[in-house]
């Protein structure tokens, strides 16, 4: 047991190994580590940005609703509105076309009836001609009487 | 040398056999064969693991080999950070280099004491030493290394006069100059020993202890090596964290200016 050379080839190996640490070994492992780090660090942090943007977003999304909620409530009373005032118009339209319906109708009665009437007379006045010929058993001129006539049939009218 | 410790038989002769290193050359020029081999093996593996790691690293989901890098690199990392407040782009990757140097040196330990020598002999050596660590050598040379940094770094931050007043005026002021030198040399000079002869003495404990219980019946030998290599587990871990925790401590009070 005895201190000899072999020191130093033990130190030169020595120094070679450190030196290959040093250079090859330690600085690439070291790096990934570190930059590991980082971006699990920069993962956490987003993770949790995330989750307050989810709460934000919610708090958003029921804001939204309550407004969409507003809104449509308020376009279901303008519509029902709308409706009713549609129905009464309508109902007003309808009730003046009933009217004017009747009134045409009325009209038209009346000149059937003013028609009618005529056709009568003049069927009366020939029958009362007629009998009043055979009554007198004369001639009756129709130009002669005419002012008799049109007398009787007024008088029927 | 040599033939004459093979010549030993019994009990004695297997212990000194099995703690002789395979050596080439001469005096001061003695090269130990195995503890630079296996060293620059396990070296190597270290290196290689780690490269693998390296080039696979991904900031994604890392894989198995990258995992176990990234932990040993973290826990390093956390005992270079805990007592080392300067910035230094050597003092981590050292800390790495030992902690995992030092911990596959000494895992050699747990390979049955019997196994390597028997491989050896089958391949024609007749001494092999598996565990650099119970070789003087390797162990100063690491602590003469990191003493050699602490010097460099001493002067570098304290300038060579900071250090050398440092030397002389502290902690007695400068009327005690030479007990003030002395004290301080001690105290400079005691941390690469006591690194070195440290790891060294806990290894070389151990492994004698292995052998000790390698020489007994084979029925008794579970019963005390099993334990024993759980408890070396333990010392083995602790012995690398312990060298690459003082490596960190000395170079950081290298680099504190008072």
């Amino acid at each position: 047991m005895s201190i000899n050379a072999t020191l130093i080839g033990q130190m030169i190996t020595f120094a070679l190994l450190v030196w290959f640490t040093m250079k090859y070994i330690w600085p690439p492992l070291f790096d990934s580590l570190e930059e590991r780090k980082k971006k699990i660090a920069d993962g956490l942090a987003a993770a949790e940005r995330g989750q307050e943007e989810i709460i934000l977003a919610e708090k958003k999304a029921k804001g939204v609703l309550k407004e969409a909620k507003v809104q449509s409530s308020e376009i279901v009373t303008l519509a029902q509105k709308r409706a009713n005032e549609i129905v009464e118009e309508s109902k007003d339209i309808a009730k003046k076309e009933g009217e004017r319906l009747i009134i045409a109708a009325k009209a038209q009665i009346d000149q059937e009836i003013q028609q009618a009437k005529e056709g009568l007379r003049q069927e009366v006045a020939d029958l009362a001609l007629s009998a009043a010929e055979q009554i007198l058993g004369a001639e009756i001129d129709k130009a002669k009487h005419q002012d008799i006539i049109s007398k009787v049939s007024n008088q029927l009218g | 040398m040599a033939t004459e410790v093979h010549a030993a038989e019994g009990a004695t002769g297997y212990i000194i056999h099995h703690l002789t290193p395979l050596q080439a050359g001469e005096g001061f020029w003695t090269l130990h064969l195995d503890t630079l081999f296996f060293s620059a093996a396990l070296g190597g593996l270290f290196l290689w693991f780690f490269k693998r790691a390296a080039e696979k690293a991904t900031t994604g989901v890392p894989g198995l080999v990258q995992n176990f890098a990234e932990m040993l690199i973290e826990f390093v990392d956390n005992q270079v950070k805990d007592s080392f407040h300067g910035n230094s782009k050597l003092i981590a990757p050292l800390a790495l280099t030992i902690f995992c140097w030092v911990f596959l040196w000494n895992f050699m330990d747990l390979f049955p004491v019997d196994i390597l020598p028997l491989i050896g002999s089958m391949m024609g050596i007749e001494y092999l030493r598996s565990v650099p660590s119970t070789d003087l050598n390797a162990t100063f040379a690491m602590s003469i290394s990191v003493f050699c940094l602490i010097i460099f770094y001493s002067i570098k931050i304290k300038g060579p006069w900071g250090f050398a007043k440092e030397l002389m005026f502290q902690p007695f002021g400068p009327w005690l100059l030479p007990f003030n030198l002395l004290l301080k040399l001690v105290e400079e000079i005691a941390k690469p020993i006591s690194l070195a002869l440290r790891l060294f003495g806990n290894l070389y404990a151990g492994e004698l202890i292995f052998i000790l219980i390698a020489l007994l019946p084979w029925y008794i030998q579970p019963v005390l090596s099993f334990p024993w290599a759980i408890f070396h587990i333990l010392i083995i871990t602790l012995q690398a964290f312990i060298f690459m925790v003082l490596t960190i401590v000395y170079l950081s009070m290298a680099h504190e200016d008072h």
